[in-house]
């Protein structure tokens, strides 16, 4: 499992991995916003927390697709299903290699882009916390997107479309997270319970996504 | 050793037989952990050099490296990204996975197609010697390969004439 997680991050590093694509997309995304709502600090202040989070959740969207895409194109799912590796093992290995490489780049990334959008500087540690937590969900969901739509060409809109909806509660807690303590609130219990959110997600999705792969691969 | 016409069923064999494809009918009665498949595609991942793409499959199956790449004669090659091999090449790397795994029974789907005679015949020696060590392989081919004690199996007089059973949800909806 350790193998798999390391080579799926040394895949993501070398050419044509990901990792530029959605830190790249990140950082359009959040410098449009002033663009398109006009440069009143105000305004970007208060919405800042939800920019961030959309943007990195979106960003993390862009890379779903390649999570067992390409390994279905080159042959390796098959053999690594067959091989001595529990069908949860492999799942989870697949989304903690794509925490690793958009959840934890895209976290430490927020800090410089909420700097941008003059994110208060009570902020920051809520805003990078909360996305650390929060992208581990993300990469679960969106790995079981992934492995419901294994073996469809050009998947990715699909495994968007899919995923999108069950994400909504990571997004609203985490978001929440950033506005209270922004706003002097107590951060704790919507810290508590996105980091429940997320323990959940890790300890159901696995399991659910190796039925989807299982029936998919047939 | 396989046989049939093309859409005869071999690789529906090889993957049933490989857990991958649920039996319609009957059981497989096998530990899969004992079971290595090599389907058409070779698993080569392009973007690692070949030393660490025979690396990774020894970590997944735990095994210790031991003489892999020599065993392919991919020894030469073994710094070189698996994206600038020929397709032979690439192949052998696909095959030296089954060495690499350790495993009794090794499924081939057409294992010597782009191989040349050389490489044949080195590769019907390494499954002389996995079959003298206790091995079993079974293989899907239209080659002859020079592989004596072989037993064919002519699977087109089993060509299947019921209709699998349909999913009323996909065929009603979509």
């Amino acid at each position: 499992m350790l193998g798999l997680i390391k080579r799926d991050i040394t895949l993501a590093l070398r050419s044509g991995g990901g990792i530029g694509l959605a830190l790249s997309f990140f950082l359009i995304l959040v410098l449009f916003v002033p663009l398109g709502v006009g440069p009143d600090r105000e305004v970007l202040t208060r919405i800042a927390p939800g920019i961030l989070w959309i943007g990195a959740l979106l960003s993390c969207l862009l890379s779903l697709d390649r999570i067992f895409q390409l390994d279905t194109e080159d042959g390796t799912l098959d053999a690594l299903v067959t091989a001595p590796l529990p069908l949860t093992g492999l799942t989870s290995a697949k989304a903690l290699a794509h925490w690793v490489t958009t959840g934890i780049p895209l976290a430490l990334a927020s800090a410089p882009l909420g700097y941008l959008l003059g994110l208060p500087s009570a902020g920051y540690l809520s805003l990078i916390a909360s996305l650390v937590i929060g992208t581990i969900s993300l990469s679960m969901l969106g790995m079981f997107g992934a492995a419901v739509s294994v073996g469809i060409k050009r998947g990715g809109l699909l495994v968007s479309i899919l995923v999108l909806p069950l994400y909504i509660p990571t997004l609203i807690l985490g978001v929440q997270t950033v506005t209270r303590t922004i706003n002097g609130d107590n951060p704790g219990p919507t810290l508590a319970l996105l980091t429940g959110l997320t323990l959940l997600t890790v300890a159901v999705v696995p399991f659910a996504a190796s039925v989807a792969l299982r029936a998919n691969l047939r | 050793m396989l046989r049939g016409p093309n859409g005869s069923g071999k690789t529906t064999l090889l993957r049933t037989l490989a857990g991958l494809t649920p039996p319609s009918v009957g059981m497989i009665n096998v530990n899969p952990e004992e079971v290595v498949y090599a389907a058409h595609l070779d698993a080569v991942k392009p973007q690692l050099t070949v030393a660490e793409n025979i690396a990774f499959w020894h970590n997944i199956y735990r095994t210790p490296q031991n003489g892999t790449l020599e065993r392919f004669d991919l020894k030469h090659l073994a710094q070189r990204d698996a994206a600038t091999l020929s397709a032979g090449q690439k192949r052998r790397l696909g095959l030296s996975r089954l060495h690499a795994s350790s495993c009794k029974i090794w499924l081939l789907d057409e294992p010597t197609t782009a191989l040349d005679t050389n490489h044949v015949t080195q590769f019907a020696q390494i499954l002389t010697e996995h079959c003298a060590s206790g091995g079993i392989a079974v293989i899907s081919t239209h080659l002859d390969l020079p592989f004596r004690n072989a037993q064919s199996l002519d699977i087109t007089e089993f060509i299947p004439n019921a209709q699998s059973q349909s999913d009323p949800f996909l065929d009603g909806i979509f």
